[in-house]
């Protein structure tokens, strides 16, 4: 009953409103329609739609920071230390050697086989190679203050370059004052934002930095692996439509720092022309190493040099000098003399090294011979390496640097290293054999295993080898027994 | 900061644009011949792009003859300049066995290290008997000998921080250190002129970066402060570390870094300063040790100091000095230290002989005459060009001292008319400055004797009248003021 008294008394209100506000436009007759009381209405919603529209739409009012604020922001800030805390394993100390860093060098007053310098040919303390570096000091004063643009170019530095490209049968190359900043200077100076790089996922470091700071798309493909190559290729140029019109690079090492094994050239070359994609071959390890002649990679592949776009390689290695170098066409090299931040931007290599490099491709010319006995040495040492226990070799049985990685690994990179460094550090002090663990940087992406290092040299003797060999097996029995 | 006359900038601009405007004008008749001619690499995409190498091949090439002038001799005060010809526009230059003896006003010889030295070099060939060229391996591995050991204590007792470790290059010093110091979630705060080696370290390191205007210490302020109060972009967290990186004499301006005023300001803000000496070691200070020593900054207030072998010294090579932990924390991952082959021992052993010079410790007072030389030197060789009406950029003392040219066409006018009269000097344009403040750069050595350098005066003033390059009002000669004074009584 209350509730329908309510319901009426509502009605009867609304129907008084309703007859108050149509009460001034009840009669009113438009264009001789009659309109009811719902005109004022909208007019008045229409009046409140322009109101609305007219206003800005709602933001927090801007504050910025006031200068107090800012000096209390910069107060509370507390930076981390420049370095993290340095723990025990940081503190390793390499040996130190006196004397000349041979196939046999002086470490801690004794006589020890060193394994640890990729001495391959041997020339370190050759004759004829610290002669022409005398000549060239008397000469030319030790470094060539300033960048190859601004008189830092020496006329052994052109004699240098020259004698690369006549020894590799290529147009021209470039010297770097650097076997680390010819990767990372070669690569961003032909690779940029937008260009696709497939790069083998065992690089080393130099190599790495080039590809980020290049800023191309970067694609890993599997260790050495061709048939993941071959899928990596397939798929990048299926997916990317524009992958025509942008340039393609593969990057590869001839013999790997980080495995010791080889890249199959005749493959890739295949590949490579297959899916048009130009090459960049680092022949650090394999420059006066592999091949009949020592010109690397491609003579032992027999593959025309000029198949492959981009050389470049470390002079510190086979060379026993130092800097490094590219070599390709004439357009490639004039192409980096003004584009590539290592050569414009540094100091050019020291006359006297270039004066070494010059007087190494002549020695290796003249002496064949050599790269036959690494050859032998090499072939030694891996069959005497073949049965360590709880060691497995993964280098490539031609490869200079062999490569013994641990049969089972405990699970961590860290403690595998804690157990290959044990076994290194046995063999200087119990042996006299120098031999060393690949460290690596935590800036490295390198996900390879962890393993030990032997550089084998052209003149190391059979004894050398054999000693090493013995003295591997000797430590590792004792090391993996107690493990088991 | 330069302030460029408006009809030179003017003048600039058109030159470079009428040069551009040519350029394109031969692209597109070589686009056409080359379309004509099939070519021979269908599928690739040209290794270099079209606008990327424009510059070289429309512009460089035809003043290439001013860069990269081959010598035949160390570059000492006086060297020997292979005359090169070109038989097709200059696109290719050919190596004579002529040569003309020149004097050497572009080298960073600035001890006179460059040349046989009777202390050094014996010691030199002494070590490479020894320790041969090279050693074939990184440190870590095989390749640190007791040469490179007592080095990093002598450079590190030399710049007067607690270790120092060295390393081949200075450019990878640079470039392979900051990606360790920082990384993500970090920011670099760099000056705006820094060298290329830094900007790559910068890259490679992966954190954010930021310039402040050249030497300019209240700017750097304002970016501190304001990089502060943001925090990271986005995330808004705060910064982990701010690195600040600035160079002690800079290589292209010849200007000292404000050193005091920075620090002063790192220290406020909590920033860690990084400090390149690869022109200021051994130039500048009264025994050689750099800006610190000049500008009166103490050592232990610069968190990572860096500078290289190939200037003052006569090497190569570069060094980090800092705290004991930062040194062993960068022998631990460093990958110039881990993977690159070490220093070369000769190379080494130069550094510690010239060190023992500059110090005195050879016996003779050499090192304390070199360094009062180049002081002398340069600040008579900087007042001369000045008073000639020069506009030279740079700092007194500092060795460096860039002679604006501006127009393009000024560059090989310049070096070219230098040449012709024997003396050898440095041109820079565009990428290494900006494209409009294209400059000559001399390099005053220790070596450089008076007459040397009054020569010098002489044929720059004459190129000078020449080509067009007195921007200022000349200062009249000493006798002509008297002249006029005594007129006027």
């Amino acid at each position: 009953m209350d509730q329908g008294r309510i319901m009426d008394a509502l009605k009867a209100a609304s129907d008084w409103l309703t007859s108050i506000l149509e009460a001034p436009s009840s009669k009113a007759v438009l264009f001789g329609v009659p309109i009811g009381g719902h005109l004022f209405l909208e007019g008045l919603l229409f009046v409140v739609i322009v109101f609305l529209l007219s206003q800005k739409s709602y933001k927090p009012p801007k504050r910025p920071l006031t200068e107090k604020e800012i000096d209390e922001l910069c107060n509370d800030w507390a930076p981390e230390s420049l370095i993290p805390p340095i723990t025990d394993e940081m503190k390793h100390e390499p040996p130190i050697l006196e004397g000349i860093a041979g196939q046999h060098a002086i470490v801690n007053g004794k006589e020890v086989v060193n394994f640890t310098s990729a001495n391959y040919l041997g020339l370190l303390g050759h004759e004829k190679l610290l002669d022409s570096c005398t000549k060239a000091v008397e000469k030319y004063g030790v470094g060539s203050c300033g960048p190859r643009g601004f008189y830092g170019t020496i006329d052994v530095h052109l004699d240098c370059e020259a004698r690369i490209a006549k020894f590799l049968g290529t147009p021209d190359s470039i010297l770097y004052s650097y076997g680390l900043s010819t990767m990372f200077s070669a690569i961003p100076a032909f690779c940029k934002k937008g260009d696709v790089i497939v790069v083998d996922e065992g690089v080393h470091w130099g190599i790495q930095n080039g590809l980020q700071l290049s800023r191309s798309t970067i694609i890993y493909f599997k260790h050495n692996d061709m048939q993941s190559l071959r899928n990596t290729l397939e798929k990048v140029t299926q997916d990317n439509k524009r992958a025509k019109k942008l340039r393609r690079y593969i990057v590869v090492e001839a013999v790997y720092q980080n495995s010791g094994q080889i890249a199959p050239l005749d493959e890739i070359i295949k590949l490579k022309e297959k899916y048009l994609f130009r090459m960049l071959l680092d022949e650090s390890n394999s420059l006066g190493v592999l091949g009949k002649s020592g010109r690397g990679l491609t003579e032992y592949y027999k593959v025309p040099v000029e198949k492959i776009d981009i050389i470049t390689a470390d002079m510190g290695r086979a060379l026993a000098t130092e800097g490094g170098f590219c070599t390709g066409s004439n357009r490639v090299i004039e192409h980096q003399r003004l584009s590539s931040s290592g050569y414009v931007f540094s100091a050019s290599l020291p006359p006297y090294l270039a004066s070494a490099a010059i007087t190494a491709f002549d020695i290796l010319e003249e002496n064949p011979d050599i790269i036959a006995k690494l050859k032998d040495n090499v072939a030694f040492l891996y069959k005497g390496l073949e049965d360590v226990k709880g060691l497995q070799i993964l280098s490539d049985p031609e490869s200079p640097i062999v490569f013994l990685k641990l049969k089972k690994s405990t699970g961590s990179s860290k403690s595998d290293l804690q157990i290959l460094e044990d076994i290194a550090d046995k063999a200087l002090k119990e042996d006299a054999v120098f031999v060393v663990t690949s460290k690596r940087s935590t800036l490295d992406k390198c996900k390879l295993p962890v393993g030990i290092k032997l550089y084998v040299s052209s003149a190391h003797s059979e004894h050398d080898l054999t000693k090493a060999c013995e003295s591997l097996k000797r430590i590792a029995a004792l090391v993996f027994t107690q493990d088991d | 900061m330069i302030t460029i006359p408006y009809i030179t900038a003017l003048t600039t601009y058109f030159s470079y644009g009428l040069l551009f405007a040519f350029g394109q004008f031969r692209d597109f008749f070589r686009k056409i011949f080359d379309w004509c001619r099939a070519s021979n690499l269908e599928g690739y995409a040209p290794i270099c792009l079209g606008l990327e190498d424009f510059y070289i091949r429309r512009l460089y090439l035809r003043i290439q003859d001013c860069f990269g002038r081959p010598i035949s001799s160390p570059p000492d005060a006086w060297f020997d300049v292979v005359e090169r010809v070109s038989y097709d526009c200059n696109k290719t230059l050919k190596r004579t066995s002529n040569t003309t003896r020149c004097l050497n006003l572009g080298s960073y010889n600035y001890l006179g290290f460059a040349a046989a030295d009777e202390y050094c070099t014996p010691r030199v060939i002494e070590t490479l008997k020894k320790f041969s060229s090279g050693t074939c391996s990184a440190r870590v591995e095989g390749g640190s000998t007791s040469i490179h050991t007592e080095m990093e204590e002598c450079v590190a007792d030399f710049v007067g921080k607690p270790a120092a470790l060295i390393f081949g290059m200075g450019y990878v010093t640079n470039s392979a250190i900051l990606p360790v110091l920082i990384g993500k979630g970090g920011l670099i705060i760099s000056d705006s002129l820094n060298h290329n080696s830094i900007v790559n370290g910068a890259r490679g390191s992966g954190a954010s970066i930021r310039v402040f205007q050249h030497n300019t210490p209240s700017h750097l302020e304002n970016v501190l402060r304001e990089q502060i109060a943001l925090g990271q972009p986005r995330t808004h967290r705060p910064w982990k570390k701010i690195i600040v990186v600035v160079e002690g004499i800079y290589s292209m301006e010849g200007e000292l870094c404000k050193l005091p005023e920075i620090v002063a300001i790192c220290k406020k803000y909590r920033a860690y300063v990084y400090l390149d000496e690869a022109h200021s070691i051994g130039a500048v200070g009264k025994t050689g040790r750099g800006v610190c020593e000049l500008l009166g900054v103490d050592t232990s207030d610069i968190d990572v100091m860096m500078g290289t072998f190939t200037k003052s010294f006569g090497s190569c090579g570069g060094y980090i000095a800092g705290s004991k932990e930062l040194i062993q924390y960068l022998k631990y991952t460093c990958p110039a230290h881990l993977y690159a082959t070490s220093l070369s021992p000769p190379a080494a052993q130069q550094i510690i002989s010239s060190i023992k010079v500059i110090l005195g410790e050879d016996g003779s007072n050499r090192g304390a005459q070199k360094l009062a030389r180049i002081r002398e030197n340069s600040n008579f060789f900087r007042s001369e060009l000045q008073k000639m009406g020069f506009e030279v950029l740079g700092d007194n003392d500092s060795p460096v001292m860039p002679i604006m040219l501006y127009n393009p066409a000024k560059i090989p006018a310049f070096s070219r008319e230098c040449l012709k009269q024997n003396v050898a000097v440095v041109t820079v344009a565009f990428p290494a400055t900006p494209l409009l403040l294209a400059r000559a750069r001399i390099c005053i050595s220790a070596s450089h004797t008076r007459e040397d350098l009054i020569k010098a005066l002489e044929v720059i003033g004459n190129v000078g009248d020449l080509v067009g390059i007195k921007y200022f009002p000349a200062e009249p000669k000493k006798h002509e003021l008297e002249e006029g004074r005594a007129k006027q009584e």
